[in-house]
């Protein structure tokens, strides 16, 4: 499925991390998943949160720059080879993935964020081939 | 040697005449030829005949950066377009650059002024002097070269840069005078020292430095290392060019090449005249050029002028060496920059408001300037690949637009500090 995702611009430098959980903390906003992409001198936090319109109301207000960006969110098996399967069918379909993070949600299931540079595109390839996902595991959800 | 007693060694009233008879005549062409300027001494309720020596200058009114970008580009010339020969340009405060054009007369006269300042240097005919400052629209190099042509010495022009290449020619070409911006004379010394060569090989006996700003310790600096005198050459390209002004062999202030830029110093924020040998802007009325000539043109410049004779012989008013500017402009290794032209830039690219700042340093030997960019969201974009084009977009459209290197840093909204609302724009971390 398609959600958003709460992008915010951070500069590299200690405490800036802390300063946007804290804040999301202290607004009881749980992150469900993130991760940084750097550069030398600065840095993108993405993260999924469950509800990102207030997440970014409250960032804004802390002066953050931040961004909502649409991304896919995938559940998945647990395994090895599982990433690949899904890998194989964007590929052959010549989906181009910008960025993909994953976390174990328990021993059974993972979940993916792929941000791909067609997003519409990628669900359409998605939907259309999902049994043949579901055929190798039932544990894939879209 | 003196290359111009006559007037070099003029008594006051002399000077005073010759700046007169000029200011008179300058003052009827610009009046007829400059509709802009001759609008402001009509609003001043002035006509050319209430000029009648050169102590009524003060009664006219002030030329500025801004008439000339007003104007842009030819519009203060008071001569047709088929009698200017070469034109020069600089930086102006926004896109358009600070245009200005030379009859045959005028490239005479700057030979002339520019030869004065050399021999007040102590350069010879027999010298061999390398022009290491910029060739083209920049009026340094030219400048240099076309006054020591005069002179009869020899010219290598070799422009600035490929710094290598420039030690070897001093070595092989015996270079006795080396013109260029005094940071760029560090460096010299330190590419020199770099390649194993002493400057007890070199023929190298005087620099003659200019085009921005420098401190009594970097002349220390510069003339221990290159084991030269460094002389302090002043000039701007709406007066002339280079040798507006220079220091003799005493250094103890520029010579000001009085009569043909007559000098005054005023106070910037009342725009009176400030009572002679105190601090204030400098302003000069142009009273031989024929290209563009300009009256009270305020360099925005601070300094004093001093009149007493000096030990070399010499009674042209000197003016001392420049304690900064009323205005915002930098000069970062010879070249003009405004905050203004970076912010312009930024709002090309931006429908909002940019908040940046500029902070210059003196690294080594060489100025850098870095732009610290906040990244509002009009700016910021999910991906690194999109922030980095952005970054590589700011520095290319700000070397192509003031030909200066700038390293480019995004920063978080609100890190640049505002000061009672204003964001303070510029760090001058140089130590003059």
């Amino acid at each position: 499925m398609i959600t958003k995702q709460v992008s915010v611009f951070l500069e590299n430098k200690s405490g800036r991390l802390n300063e946007v959980t804290r804040i999301l903390g202290e607004e009881g906003i749980n992150i469900s998943a993130f991760s940084i992409a750097d550069s030398s001198d600065f840095g993108v936090l993405r993260m999924i949160v469950p509800d990102p319109d207030k997440a970014v109301a409250i960032l804004r207000e802390h002066l953050f720059s931040v961004q909502i960006t649409p991304v896919i969110i995938i559940t998945s098996p647990n395994k090895p080879g599982a990433l690949s399967s899904l890998l194989n069918i964007l590929s052959e379909d010549g989906i181009f993935i910008e960025y993909i993070y994953a976390f174990s949600m328990n021993e059974n299931s993972a979940v993916i964020v792929i941000r791909p540079s067609d997003i519409n595109r990628c669900l359409h390839v998605l939907e259309e081939r999902k049994d043949e996902l579901q055929s190798q595991n039932d544990q894939y959800v879209l | 040697m003196i290359w111009n007693e006559t007037i070099e060694c003029a008594n006051r009233n002399e000077m005073q005449g010759i700046q007169s008879k000029r200011l008179i005549e300058t003052v009827q062409r610009i009046y007829h030829n400059v509709p802009g300027y001759r609008f402001k001494m009509q609003k001043a309720g002035l006509s050319p005949s209430d000029i009648k020596s050169v102590d009524d200058i003060r009664k006219l009114p002030f030329t500025t950066k801004e008439d000339l970008r007003d104007h842009y580009p030819f519009g203060m010339f008071t001569v047709p377009m088929s009698e200017i020969v070469r034109i020069h340009a600089s930086s102006g405060t926004t896109g358009r650059p600070t245009v200005v054009g030379y009859t045959r007369k005028d490239l005479n006269i700057w030979a002339e002024v520019v030869t004065r300042t050399l021999v007040m240097a102590g350069v010879h005919r027999n010298d061999v002097v390398q022009v290491a400052y910029g060739y083209g629209l920049f009026t340094g190099g030219l400048g240099i070269h076309y006054g020591t042509e005069n002179l009869g010495a020899t010219v290598i022009p070799i422009s600035g840069g490929n710094t290598q290449k420039q030690i070897q020619l001093m070595q092989d070409f015996g270079t006795t005078v080396i013109a260029c911006t005094p940071s760029y004379a560090l460096h010299l010394a330190e590419v020199m020292s770099d390649m194993g060569i002493s400057p007890n090989e070199l023929q190298l006996k005087t620099g003659i430095f200019g085009a921005e700003p420098w401190s009594e310790n970097m002349r220390k600096e510069i003339e221990g290392k290159l084991k030269i005198k460094a002389i302090d050459i002043y000039g701007l390209s709406e007066v002339i060019g280079p040798g507006v002004s220079c220091e003799c062999e005493f250094q103890a202030g520029m010579h000001i090449n009085e009569d043909h830029f007559i000098p005054e110093i005023i106070d910037p924020e009342t725009l009176q005249p400030i009572a002679p040998g105190e601090f204030g802007e400098l302003v000069f009325s142009t009273v031989s050029k024929e290209g563009i000539p300009l009256l009270r043109y305020r360099t925005r410049d601070l300094t004093r002028l001093i009149y007493d004779k000096c030990n070399c012989g010499r009674t042209l008013v000197r003016m001392e060496k420049c304690k900064g500017r009323s205005d915002d402009m930098l000069i970062i290794r010879g070249v003009n920059v405004f905050p203004s032209q970076i912010e312009s830039i930024l709002l090309e690219m931006s429908e909002t408001q940019p908040h940046y700042l500029l902070i210059v340093e003196r690294e080594g030997n060489l100025d850098t300037l870095r732009l610290l960019v906040e990244v509002q969201e009009q700016f910021f974009s999910d991906e690194i690949k999109m922030l980095e084009s952005l970054r590589k977009k700011i520095t290319s459209n700000i070397q192509s637009t003031l030909g200066v290197t700038v390293e480019v840093k995004l920063v978080e909204p609100r890190t640049i500090e505002r000061t009672a609302g204003k964001a303070r724009r510029v760090i001058d971390n140089r130590k003059m």
